[in-house]
């Protein structure tokens, strides 16, 4: 188990998820001998530097060769070992996309595909280094997992648990270096298991990944207003967890989805099919990256452009709530 | 070892049951299949020589076979089917409705044998690249073997992992690639010539042997020599030239019979070239 303590989790913040990331294979890796590290050329993205220097043989570089790198993991996961294939969102995600499909999704290979620097958080990289579809697309995909951890910490949490778990994951990384810090000590992370953060009697707002700390910040600001929300952190978006959702259902006057994803089918459009299979449901605001290429900018530039800081979360809801009355 | 004699007559056994399978679903690709059914059946009669009753789906502390070209399914099902993995029986509900025998290999459906699900093309020298690097992290001194076509060596996917394979010497590998020459819109060649393959392999730092694939001593003799050359920091691939359609005179060299089945008169003309050898399934 890797130590939960303030200076992990500070420095793990600091680092951003990235590079927390390779820190906590690291850890991993020195527990468990089968762990194996596949990377198309991002081992120094990923923070696995160290991994490398400790155990160079399970630190697999393919060369930027994306669809290459899923097929070599899903043989390593064949000869039991748990291979980590590591790449960027966009790259990972859609240039091996069938790859991932066939040996992830159709054969149920043990693979853990990371998906680095989703959404926005390659920033004045530009759209071909966003991550606005990875949600909708391998949710599309029969039988694999996906977790997008709030913070560091989380995703200390999901990488322990994914190698706990048999069976392919999709771990989706969000923000930037400053990760803000959602969880402050150790606590219970069980794959599919959402976490209430903040119980509230007026609206429920679900967010995932990085939009866990913006959906708690706009919940301070709605609080001021006279509007009291729960929020939650819906870190596993499949399998979805849909009993913690039914509870909400008949307290909740509006429901909203927060994410750094497209709107259309990320974790807005998850709740929102598991929503139509119900009789009665309040109102679903899902907030989200608007349908179309933008111009690029930096992180905070392109969450100001959709809509997604703290104050414009808080703003979008209120202006739903009160014409709901 | 078996004679030559033994194993061309299994070679042929396999090729009735190839175009009876493929005549009895209405669909299938008999023109490949056909073509690698002596290297197939050499591969397992007398280099692998698994244990089909104590198969695994790891795989690990033994021979290891993929194949990349899932279409030609019709040949290795019969292999399997022949060398003791399941019934032959079974062999007659290739295509079938919830039959295990799909059009292209699975594994979702428990037959015993295989190990990576094929079809889409392009992918299956990752998964050998990683599995033979995958038995040397496990210092397991068994060899992966691979069938690719040679049309899916269009595939960019390939060339990753020619790449990768050369660079991290990976030496208990041997690829074998069934150049014959068809594709389905024609000859390789005009759909997308492969140019001077030998030479482009080479250049990816393989060792590269040809071998003529619809001639069992030549099997033998090269495959010897392909696993002689393991182990000395290379990967192996084979040029294997064979004859689409190899052993049926009016489907030889054809690339219609790439995916087409035989309707009744084809299939009687086939199966009167076929001695049944081992008894049809």
């Amino acid at each position: 188990m890797i130590q939960i303590n303030p200076t992990n989790i500070r420095v793990w913040s600091l680092l951003g998820q990235n590079s927390a990331l390779g820190n906590a294979l690291l850890e991993i890796a020195k527990e468990n001998e089968k762990i194996v590290a596949i990377t198309s050329d991002l081992a120094k993205s990923s923070g696995l530097d160290r991994f490398g220097k400790l155990f160079p043989n399970r630190l697999i570089n393919t060369g930027i060769a994306e669809q290459n790198m899923l097929g070599i993991a899903a043989a390593f996961a064949n000869e039991d070992f748990i291979p980590f294939a590591i790449s960027f969102a966009a790259f990972s995600v859609l240039r091996a996309c069938e790859p991932t499909r066939h040996f992830m999704g159709y054969m149920q290979r043990n693979v853990k595909l990371i998906g680095l620097g989703s959404g926005f958080a390659m920033g004045v990289f530009g759209n071909t280094h966003y991550c606005r579809e990875d949600i909708a697309i391998i949710r599309a995909i029969p039988g694999i997992a996906i977790i997008s951890p709030a913070d560091c910490t989380e995703l200390v949490k999901a990488m322990e648990a994914s190698a706990e778990y048999t069976g392919p994951v999709y771990i989706r990384l969000t923000g930037i270096m400053n990760n803000p810090v959602v969880y402050k000590k150790n606590y219970n992370f069980e794959i599919g298991r959402a976490i209430t953060l903040k119980q509230g009697t007026d609206i429920t707002i679900i967010a995932t990944g990085s939009m866990v700390y913006n959906s708690l910040l706009a919940s301070e600001i709605l609080e001021k207003e006279g509007i009291s929300a729960t929020v939650m952190d819906m870190h596993t978006i499949k399998p979805l967890d849909r009993k913690i959702i039914e509870n909400e259902i008949s307290s909740s006057k509006l429901i909203v989805t927060v994410e750094e994803h497209s709107k259309t089918g990320g974790l807005g459009g998850a709740i929102a099919e598991y929503l139509c299979s119900v009789q009665h449901h309040p109102v679903l605001l899902r907030l989200g990256m608007e349908d179309q290429f933008q111009p690029a900018g930096d992180y905070h530039y392109m969450l100001g452009q959709n809509e997604l800081l703290p104050e414009q979360i808080a703003s979008n809801v209120r202006q739903k709530f009160l014409s709901l009355k | 070892m078996l004679s030559v004699k033994k194993l061309q007559d299994i070679s042929n056994q396999v090729r009735r049951d190839i175009i009876r399978m493929t005549h009895m679903a209405g669909s299938g690709h008999p023109g490949g299949a056909l073509g690698a059914a002596d290297f197939l059946v050499t591969l397992y009669y007398e280099f692998m020589k698994p244990d089909p009753n104590g198969f695994t789906m790891d795989g690990t502390e033994e021979d290891i076979f993929f194949l990349s070209n899932g279409h030609v399914s019709a040949l290795w099902y019969s292999v399997l089917a022949r060398y003791g993995y399941f019934g032959i029986k079974e062999l007659g509900t290739f295509r079938r409705m919830g039959s295990r025998l799909q059009g292209h290999p699975s594994i979702i459906d428990g037959l015993p044998g295989i190990r990576v699900a094929s079809g889409s093309l392009g992918m299956g020298l990752s998964v050998a690249t990683g599995a033979a690097l995958a038995k040397k992290l496990n210092n397991d001194n068994h060899l992966v073997y691979l069938m690719l076509g040679d049309g899916e060596l269009e595939e960019g996917q390939n060339w990753e992992a020619l790449m990768f394979a050369s660079a991290w010497k990976v030496d208990n590998l041997i690829a074998v690639i069934d150049y014959n020459g068809q594709q389905i819109d024609g000859p390789v060649e005009k759909v997308m010539d492969l140019g001077n393959l030998r030479a482009k392999l080479e250049a990816f730092g393989w060792h590269v042997i040809e071998m003529y694939g619809n001639d069992i001593p030549d099997i033998l003799e090269k495959m010897k020599e392909s696993i002689a050359n393991l182990h000395k920091g290379k990967p192996v691939i084979v040029i294997m030239t064979t004859h689409m359609g190899f052993g049926v005179k009016f489907m030889l060299d054809n690339h219609k019979w790439h995916g087409v089945p035989p309707n009744d008169d084809e299939a009687k003309q086939a199966l009167a070239q076929l001695d049944e050898t081992l008894g049809d399934f």
